[in-house]
């Protein structure tokens, strides 16, 4: 596969330009800052990370999948402008995409890593679970930018984009766990687990939780379908099969959006 | 140079191109007319791979588009409107293009004509962002990047629309000389009268058909009119009677 050839290196060159001029994504990088500062002052390092983890899978998901959509639009002219020139679809789907998902990621990695840096956690024993939140958010947002380029790929208009984009969100980042633990209660009396497990892996949201609650062998805190886990796989098996299932997050819309970008109109 | 064969295209219900067939030589200019609606620009887009076409095939140079898109680093290209990333300055904008194709072809000199910054009095627009920029001096930078790389075939589409009187005749004069340079050109416009002025070779596209194609002497010889305008019109009724 050559998806990373110069010609894709330059497109994402000029989409970091493009990109980084962006307000948005310095407020974005500004949030995650103060949020870990905060919970820093107030909480142990311990207790902040805990937390944080929370705000990460409620807020990379949404951002990712706005950005992503709103990018699209505007990146249009800029498509049509480059598809003129000698090169291929594949090598622009790549371009785009990573010039989007590089700057989010490094906006969330610097925004929330930074006030761990000079609280000292990496220091301490605590760096091995910084380093997973950090890595997680990163998934995350390669997951659901993924996703918001499959969404702009299937529904044309600019409103209903956005709004599928938006119940994307909520279906993975709020409702997934509710509607897991209301069918684990509704079907107590009877050997669900494994069902409870398929539908952990559904759901990149809730992969990203097993894992960093694995991580904090935390379990009980955080979720229903982590719980179910825990008991099944315990500590590094669980998250190597999390981790390979979250990679497929990445890699089929990734596919699925390239393939409706080549077919696509201009 | 340019060979197509049953080109049929949809949007959804809109049968947009109906089984175009055409030919396109080497060294001539090409006016591509017809009322709006009639398949101009998707036809122009297709000769680009912008649109896909349901059935049917294009060859520019031998080279099947669709497939590989090295065949459009011969290309020079003039959208209709220009619409550019909101915060890059034209100067930026050439730079990136130029960085593009020396990526594509490594080791490769590029070879460039930038005349006609210069002589459409471009120079001092070149620094600032592109959104601040009028309509007509957008149109200038499109026409600078549509010749930058010196290509065999060039695709106006509409290029002298908001030019003022000046600087569109700068863009009939490059054009020309390029033409008897033996580039080759696919133009739209909606003034007949420039079109005359240019074409050698004309595609009168109605409901998504060719109804004529061939030389711009030929159709006034056999629509026995003065003006391309004339023969046009003459066609377009001839078309409604039939």
């Amino acid at each position: 596969m050559r998806l990373l050839s110069p010609v894709t290196g330059k497109i994402v060159k000029y989409e970091l330009r493009n990109v980084g001029r962006s307000r948005w994504l310095l407020a974005y990088a500004a949030f995650f800052f103060i949020v870990a500062d905060a919970l820093l002052r107030f909480g142990g390092a311990d207790k902040a990370l805990l937390s944080l983890t929370s705000v990460t899978l409620f807020i990379v998901p949404l951002v990712a999948l706005v950005f992503g959509t709103v990018f699209l639009d505007d990146a249009r002219e800029f498509t049509e402008l480059l598809l003129a020139q000698p090169v291929t679809r594949r090598q622009l789907y790549a371009g785009l995409y990573l010039g989007l998902t590089q700057p989010l990621a490094l906006a969330f990695v610097i925004g929330a890593g930074i006030p761990f840096a000079m609280h000292g956690t990496i220091e301490s024993k605590l760096r091995v679970s910084l380093a997973v939140l950090l890595l997680a958010g990163v998934a995350l947002t390669f997951v659901f930018t993924a996703l918001a380029f499959v969404v702009a790929a299937f529904v044309d208009d600019r409103l209903r984009r956005m709004g599928t984009a938006i119940a994307l969100w909520l279906v993975s980042a709020v409702l997934y766990d509710g509607l897991v633990l209301v069918l684990a209660m509704v079907f107590a009396n009877y050997p669900i687990e494994r069902m409870l497990l398929g539908l952990t892996l559904g759901n990149p949201v809730d992969l990203a939780r097993v894992i960093l609650l694995l991580q904090f062998d935390v379990s009980a805190l955080m979720g229903y379908t982590g719980a179910v886990f825990q008991q099944f796989f315990g500590g590094a098996t669980g998250i190597a099969l999390a981790s390979t299932a979250l990679a497929f997050w990445i890699a089929v819309p990734v596919a699925l959006g390239l393939r409706a970008f080549r077919k696509r109109d201009f | 140079m340019i060979a197509i064969t049953g080109l049929d295209k949809r949007y959804g219900t809109h049968h947009v191109l109906r089984g175009i067939d055409l030919a396109i030589s080497r060294g001539r200019i090409t006016a591509v007319v017809g009322p709006n609606g009639a398949g101009k620009t998707t036809l122009i887009k297709a000769l680009l791979g912008l649109v896909r076409a349901d059935t049917g095939s294009i060859h520019v140079d031998g080279a099947l588009v669709g497939e590989d898109c090295a065949y459009r680093s011969h290309i020079g290209y003039m959208p209709q409107s220009a619409r550019y990333p909101h915060n890059l300055s034209a100067r930026e904008l050439l730079a990136m293009l130029k960085d593009l194709r020396s990526a594509d072809r490594p080791g490769q000199p590029l070879q460039l004509d930038e005349e006609l910054i210069d002589r459409l009095g471009l120079g001092g627009q070149l620094d600032k962002p592109l959104r601040t920029l009028s309509g007509g001096t957008r149109q200038k930078v499109n026409a600078v990047m549509a010749f930058l790389f010196a290509p065999d075939l060039l695709i106006l589409d509409e290029p002298t629309a908001g030019l003022d009187p000046a600087s569109s005749g700068v863009l009939k004069d490059k054009i020309l000389a390029d033409r008897d340079a033996g580039r080759t050109f696919i133009l739209t416009s909606h003034f007949m009268s420039e079109l005359e002025e240019l074409a050698t070779d004309v595609v009168f596209l109605l409901d998504g058909t060719v109804r004529y194609t061939g030389t711009l002497d030929d159709l006034l010889r056999q629509t026995r009119k003065a003006s391309l305008g004339r023969a046009i019109s003459h066609l377009m009724t001839e078309s409604v009677a039939a």
